[in-house]
């Protein structure tokens, strides 16, 4: 298996199953925690605790307030943020963030703009003078493939944890008041729910790779789905060819999952609303 | 294509350094230099784009243990900037005769509001549409080497914008080689 770890792969492809007992079309259990009580940051305003497999990926959304800009008065920010610490895996180096840090930070704020998840308008208090600024930070736990899976599906249940104190702006003094008794839910308006493939070979399509599959995979493509079954991304980073009906099959698989993934938020979520 | 320009250098199989490179492939680089200001997380994320794109395409195996690097200067943007990088790295790459698997062509659709589909849209035209698709469309067969998208778009329509794409590759390609023959041919 170390020695020529291709070759152990593809026998096991053959017969149309992985090292670890999947199917090639089978995703690992997914387990999500979310909130103050399940997940361990008390100190953000949302959190959630995401394990897909061996892949853990932690989200902590902070909410500051800050001046809109100049040219968009109405709109607040949302900035994500996608860490890879050393500790995930021993490839990542600890240091300024590595291009694939950058490439997921940039990938999850992509999916947020066009899936139009949180709109930018709904996070301003009074245009012009103050706005919701949003911090997402994503960091990796234990990294062992598909991140950015797990990436979208950690900031998608934190967004949904986070509890916004109604801010009001006095009228004389100018000065704003927060009220932290009063907390309202973030709006969302869509759900996006990402899946990643790994192509083997020119033909094979394998779902939800780990870190082992992902190294030997010759490409990987990665389809962010919404709940109308509309596309807000396909990003696939070079890599092997595939034909448009490849792409068509990954779509249609993604979409079967997207259903599953927002199944599981909602189980989720409604266990934490009687508190 | 239009006003955006983008300008290509390439540079190997050179010496790796030895932490960089790999024992069995060429080690690829792309550098990305915007017009103004420093390479940002959108340069890094573009630069492992056309990354991955051009590792797919090189055959890296008969050059082990170098580094080629690919440094690309954008020199005016006013619309469909990745594919016209895209497009200045393969030609680059043929330019520097480095042995390829198949060429690769970039081509934008916009996706308007009213549902027309727009091929290399100007900057105003990319800022109206509803979503903005990427392809890097391979010389082989017409598959799909790279793809990305900007805004959100129903299936169908990422098909029809797809088959547009892939029909646009020809003309690219066409280009390619007229371009080739006019160097080679003085």
């Amino acid at each position: 298996r170390t020695v020529e770890p291709l070759e152990y792969y593809r026998r096991f492809l053959k017969e149309n199953c992985r090292p670890d007992g999947r199917e090639l079309g089978e995703f690992r259990t997914t387990t999500v925690n979310i909130g103050k009580c399940l997940c361990s940051i008390t100190t953000a305003d949302g959190s959630a605790l995401v394990k897909l497999g061996n892949t853990t990926v932690i989200c902590g959304v902070k909410a500051e307030l800050a001046a809109p800009a100049v040219d968009s008065a109405n709109k607040g920010y949302i900035v994500p943020n996608v860490e890879l610490p050393s500790l995930c895996a021993e490839r990542f180096r600890s240091g300024p963030p590595g291009e694939e840090a950058q490439a997921a930070s940039q990938f999850i704020a992509d999916v947020i703009e066009n899936s139009q998840m949180i709109v930018k308008e709904d996070l301003c208090i009074a245009s012009g003078k103050l706005a919701w600024v949003l911090y997402c930070d994503i960091i990796c736990l234990d990294y062992d493939g598909n991140l950015l899976d797990a990436s979208v599906f950690a900031l998608l249940a934190a967004l949904k944890n986070v509890q916004l104190p109604l801010v009001t702006i006095n009228e004389e003094t100018g000065l704003s008041e927060v009220n932290l008794k009063q907390k309202n839910p973030l709006i969302i308006r869509k759900h996006p729910v990402a899946t990643s493939f790994a192509i083997f070979d020119d033909t094979l399509l394998i779902v939800d790779p780990t870190a082992e599959e992902e190294d030997l995979a010759t490409g990987t493509v990665t389809i962010v789905t919404d709940e109308e079954g509309r596309l807000c991304s396909v990003h696939k980073p070079g890599g092997s060819p595939l034909t448009g009906a490849k792409l068509q099959d990954c779509i249609t698989r993604a979409i079967t999952r997207h259903k599953e993934v927002k199944k599981l938020i909602d189980k989720v979520i409604k266990s934490l609303t009687p508190k | 294509p239009g006003d955006t320009s983008v300008l290509a250098g390439l540079y190997g199989p050179a010496e790796a350094k030895i932490s960089k490179e790999l024992p069995d492939r060429a080690a690829l680089e792309v550098l990305l230099r915007p017009k103004v200001g420093l390479p940002g997380v959108l340069e890094r994320s573009r630069e492992q784009l056309l990354r991955q794109t051009c590792e797919a395409v090189i055959l890296g195996v008969l050059h082990p243990r170098t580094a080629i690097s690919l440094v690309l200067q954008v020199l005016s943007d006013a619309g469909s900037l990745l594919s016209c990088c895209l497009n200045a790295a393969c030609m680059a790459l043929l330019d520097a005769g480095l042995p390829l698997a198949a060429l690769f062509c970039g081509v934008t659709c916009a996706l308007q509001p009213d549902g027309t589909i727009l091929l290399d849209p100007t900057a105003r035209q990319e800022q109206e549409a509803r979503a903005i698709l990427t392809f890097a469309i391979a010389s082989t067969e017409r598959k799909v080497l790279m793809s990305t998208t900007k805004g959100s778009c129903s299936v169908e329509e990422m098909q029809q914008c797809l088959a547009a794409a892939q029909r646009a590759a020809t003309t690219i390609f066409q280009f390619y080689r007229d371009s080739v023959r006019r160097r080679y041919s003085k």
